[in-house]
Formats: C-alpha cells, structure tokens, sequence
C-alpha cells in the first residue's frame, strides 16, 4: 500500500490552486477586478486633486499623513475610497462566493471531487482561502499602486505609522470581504440553486446597507422620549444603545473601523462628555490607540466570519451528496 | 477460497418518508464483476454512496476492502474508483487538465500524474482529444474520461453507477468492453449498476436484482433464470394435422421420456411441452418418429426480458 502513499494532506494547495485558476479564468473576477480598480482610480483621481487644500488646512489635526489623506480625502462629488468599499466589498464577497457548492454539485463535479480521498473540509477550506487570496492580493496591489503613485507624485516620504494604519485597513478590508464570503459560501451550501443563493446573500446586504438603519431609525423613534425631556446621562445611554444596535451590522463594524484606522484624530466611536473633552487636544492619536479603539469591532467581523463558517462547516460535513 | 472485497451487512438506509435500503446482505469478491441490476429508484445510488462514505446507513455495515465505509471513508476511496451517474468535469479545463488534477488529489506528483493521464487517455481512446476543452466533449467521450479518471488512482475497486445512461448503442458495447478487459488485465473488481439489463448482461459475472431496497435475487445471469423458471421455461408447441385422441396417453408418456421435459399438454391437435432447456428439435423428431403429421412448431424461450417483467414490473404472478 505505498504506492499511492497517502500525501493527501497536501490536497489543500492543490485544491487551493485549481480554485484560483477557475476564478481567474472567470469573467465575473475580471469584471469585479475592473469595477474595484475603476473605483480606486476614481477616488484617487479626487483626492490628488484636493489634497493640497486638505494637507494644507490647519483646523486638521490629520493634515500631515499625506497618504492618510489620499484615501479619505474627497470634494463630496463622490465619497472616497473606504467608504465605496463598504458596498463594493460584500459585493465582492457575496460573487465570489455564492456558487462556490451548488455550482459544482449541479455540474457534477463535487460528486467526482469528494469521491477522492480528500477531507472535506479541505474543500470549503480552499473555496474561501482561495478567494480571500485573490482579494488580499488585489487590496495589496491597490494599496501598493496607491503609496507608490502618491510617493510619485508629491515626494514626501511615507511615515512609519502610515505603514501601519494603511496595512491595519488593508487588513480589514479582507476581513470584511471574508465575512461576506463566508456567508455566501454557507448559503451555496444551503440552496442547491446558485441564483436563490445569491438573491438571498443580495438580500441580506441589502437588507443591512439599507433598510437596517431604517428599521432602527423607526424603532428607536418609537419608544424614545423626547430628547428635551431627557437628563444628560439619559441621552447619552439612548445614544450608546443606538449606536450598539447599529453595530450589529457587519458595515457598521467596517465603516467604524476603517474610519477610526484612516483619520488618526478620531478618539472615541460614541458621544464624548464635555468632561472628557476639557482638556484634549485635537491631535492624532498614536496608531496603537486607534487599533485599540477599532479592536472590537474588527474582533466583532471575525466572529461573525468564523460563526458563518462552522455553520457551513457544520451543514456540509456530513451531508449527503448526489449528483 | 474467493477473498471477499465488497461486504454488505443488513445494510438499511431510511429517509424521512422512504426506505431506500433495507437489511442488504451482499458479498462481491476480487477479481469479478458485479451488477447491480433494477429499475429506477431501487436504491442502487444509495447503495453505492454508502459504499464510498458518501452517506451514512441507518443501521448496518458495509465494508469495502477491509475497511468499514463509513468509518474510514478517506481510506476506503484511496482504494476506490467511483463514476457517478451524472458525471461532470470542469467545463473551462482541458480533458488532461482535469484527471491530472484528480492523479494530484489522489497523492501523484505532477509529473507522475502527467505520464499516468496521458497513457490512461490513450487507453481510453481520448488520446487526441485530450487538449480540448472538457465542456466540448460529448457524453460517451465524457464517460470514457471519467473512467479514466477512475483508473489514475489505480484502485482496487471500481463502482460505476448507471455508466452506459445515455450513450449509443455502438458505443455501449465499446465502453463495456473496455471496462471488461481492464477488469481482467489489472484484476480490478467492478460494481456496476444498471437498470439496462442487456448491458449487464454483457460483461457481468454475477448479477443481484435489486428492487425497493431489496436484493431478490443474487448469482449468475444463468443461474438466475435456471432458478426463476426451473418449471419450464422453454415451452415448445407443435401443432399436428390430426388429433390422435386415441394415441394420447401413449405420446404423453414418449414425449416425458426426452431429456428436460417437466409436463406435456395435449389439447385437440397441440401438442404444448414444456422443459427446462431448449429441446425443441428432440421433441419434433420424437413426434415425427411416431408418425404424425408436423404442420407448425412454435417455440417460447423465457430469457432476460421475461426475468425483468417479472421483477420489476411487479408480475407477481407465475408466468
């Protein structure tokens, strides 16, 4: 029994391979590629047009991270880079993901796959490495392009906690996509039809970009009294409990901390009391405080990633499969 | 003594409505090829999943080389190659692309697999198509890379579920000849399954009837219809110019006397003989050697069809 001795844990990059061939091969990734990059030329193209007025304002404690500026600065024509990613991105997740199991189950090829001797967590495992590869690589590229160009043009140098910040929003930036993901793959497990499962993953971000801060938005007006009728403390618990609500939508958790990571001057994501406020400078914060801000949230849509993916794990284990 | 390869015990699986397999008890053993014969939705594909690991039974065991199938799936389908019905490949690689993909999945390096999928291409005949694109290929072009890639794993066994569904007739006989020889070269064991009983009848050894989840009948085509109509399946009727009401007894009692024969009928001018092997020729120059007068022979033969009406078109009555 040597002869087929069994290296079939290497299965993962083999599988992880033949994954990232399908998608490059696929005109859905070169058309996602496209919009993502005419996104990004975009916004840069409207921030290196503003960003001598907005280095040069001095009411900005932010306005020495020239790089920092390149992606958040914009004229209000069109919102700037981190904030279309917050709709592009599950975008991105929910099409790379959606037909990752039904698709090779209705073409016959999951059958043929499972029958070998792999593990079949194996196989979800390398439908979501091999699509948050190709997206982590294409943030790098872009962050990359970005620094480079701006390096090109304006020759200041690059400031170490520039480095950071803009790798921590990189970060999670793949990790928002990957939460998308994840929930797409799970519902391409659980629909067998490729188009119910990206209806329902559609829905579902629709559901949280629009009608969700709608849905609070009413909810709250419903049962809140009257803001003149209230203490102090009273108003800002009611506007604590708004924004904890809120913050149950993975772009919430995004736009929080993507935000908090690009404009170190943001020291708080919830009201600040008066007090808290006497005495502060309006400066930057040092990168490690900003992470320390951000890092429930970014622990937040990792959890939620992780859940959506021992849900899938758990629906696909044993499962049976037929053609 | 036969080393047993496949070994089903009381094998059941139940869905929430249906019970697709119940209590199997089946043995196929080395070398041989098995065919899983019955109509649709008999329970062979269930058969067949929980064989790989693919699902789990409801109660029962299945073990395949050894090995329990539901407990060691990853090592059962190390040693098993399994064509499944509806086989798909992915559309965008080309035919080598594909089962060098599956000769990687199965622990061959990339140049091995390389060697062993263009070879077992030219052993299927896909040699020159092996660059197209595997969208392109047709059904019958389809099944033959599906079993090659079965082979690339050089497995012990091979589990072929419904392979001749949708080919020509021409290229039936071809793909079953193909899986006959390779079985008989590398002493690969084969279960096939089928609802086509001319198909299986044409490459299997042993045969199992299988309907609603039951295995009627297992053993030889032969054996099979020997033992379903052990009381005259071959009926012989011969029609004489005149009735010779007065000799009847007396050709009654000749007509017992040749090799086979279980029970003569005479009724006015016909003679209805029944055996259990085709003696038609016998009977006729008996009748002849006694002086009547032949006008017509009409022969029956029951043979695989009658076997399928009978069990699977729920004939329940004797024929």
């Amino acid at each position: 029994m040597n002869r087929l001795k069994g290296n079939y844990h290497t299965a993962m990059p083999i599988l992880v391979g033949k994954e990232l061939g399908a998608h490059m091969q696929s005109w859905r990734f070169l058309i996602l590629v496209l919009l993502i990059i005419l996104t990004f030329v975009t916004s840069m193209y409207v921030s290196f047009t503003n960003l001598r007025s907005a280095v040069g304002n001095m009411q900005d404690p932010d306005k020495s991270f020239v790089y920092l500026k390149l992606l958040t600065t914009t004229d209000n024509s069109i919102p700037p880079f981190h904030v279309f990613l917050n709709f592009l991105a599950p975008l991105l997740g929910i099409s790379l993901g959606f037909d990752a199991i039904n698709s090779e189950q209705n073409n016959g090829t999951l059958t043929r796959l499972i029958a070998q001797p792999i593990y079949r967590d194996n196989l979800l495992l390398s439908k979501f490495a091999s699509s948050l590869i190709l997206i982590a690589s294409l943030f790098l590229a872009l962050v990359l392009l970005m620094v480079g160009g701006g390096l090109l043009a304006t020759g200041v140098g690059i400031e170490v906690q520039e480095v950071l910040r803009i790798f921590g929003f990189w970060l999670i930036s793949v990790v928002f996509v990957g939460f998308w993901l994840s929930l797409a793959i799970l519902l391409s497990v659980k629909f067998k039809q490729a188009a119910t499962s990206a209806l329902v993953a559609i829905g579902i971000w629709l559901f949280f970009t629009v009608f969700f801060p709608i849905v609070v938005n009413l909810l709250v007006r419903s049962f809140l009294p009257s803001p003149r009728m209230m203490s102090e403390a009273e108003i800002l618990y009611y506007n604590e409990l708004i924004s904890t609500v809120m913050r149950l939508s993975p772009g919430q958790l995004f736009s929080d901390a993507s935000t908090t990571l690009l404009m170190p001057s943001v020291r708080s994501l919830g009201p600040l009391t008066m007090e808290q406020m006497i005495g502060a400078i309006p400066a930057p914060l040092p990168f490690k405080e900003s992470v320390m801000i951000v890092w429930p949230q970014v622990s937040g849509l990792i959890a939620a990633t992780c859940l959506c993916f021992a849900w899938t794990y758990a629906s696909f284990m044993r499962r049976e499969i037929r053609s | 003594m036969k080393e047993s390869v496949i070994v089903l015990r009381e094998l059941t699986k139940r869905y929430a409505k249906q019970t697709a397999v119940d209590g199997l008890n089946l043995t196929v053993y080395r070398g041989e090829i098995f065919g899983l014969l019955g109509p649709n939705g008999a329970g062979k594909t269930t058969t067949i999943l929980m064989l790989l690991g693919l699902t789990e039974p409801t109660s029962g065991y299945a073990e395949v080389c050894g090995m329990n199938a539901t407990r060691n799936p990853i090592d059962v389908k190390r040693k098993v190659g399994y064509l499944p019905d509806n086989v798909g490949f992915y559309d965008y690689m080309s035919g080598l692309d594909n089962l060098v993909l599956i000769g990687r999945l199965n622990g061959l390096g990339d140049t091995d697999a390389q060697e062993r999928a263009n070879k077992l291409l030219d052993d299927v005949g896909l040699a020159e198509n092996k660059d197209k694109k595997a969208g392109a290929y047709s059904r019958g072009m389809k099944q033959r890379l599906g079993l090659a890639e079965v082979l690339i794993k050089q497995p012990e066994v091979i589990i072929l579920d419904e392979p001749t569904l949708g080919i020509d007739p021409s290229g039936v006989r071809e793909f079953l000849t193909l899986i006959q020889s390779l079985s008989k070269q590398q002493g690969i064991t084969v279960l096939l399954s089928s609802h086509h009983l001319h198909h299986v009848q044409q490459v299997c050894d042993r045969v199992g009837l299988f309907v609603d989840g039951k295995l009627l009948a297992n053993g030889t085509i032969d054996s099979l219809a020997r033992s379903l109509f052990d009381e005259g399946g071959h009926i012989t009727t011969v029609v004489v110019r005149e009735a010779a009401a007065e000799k009847e007894s007396w050709l009654t009692a000749l007509l017992q006397q040749v090799p086979g024969v279980t029970a003569v009928a005479i009724e006015g001018n016909e003679f209805i003989v029944k055996a259990t092997e085709n003696n038609t020729a016998l009977v006729v120059s008996e009748l002849v050697n006694a002086g009547q007068a032949i006008e017509e022979v009409r022969k029956k033969s029951y043979g695989l069809d009658d076997i399928y009406q009978r069990y699977f078109e729920h004939h329940e009555e004797p024929i």
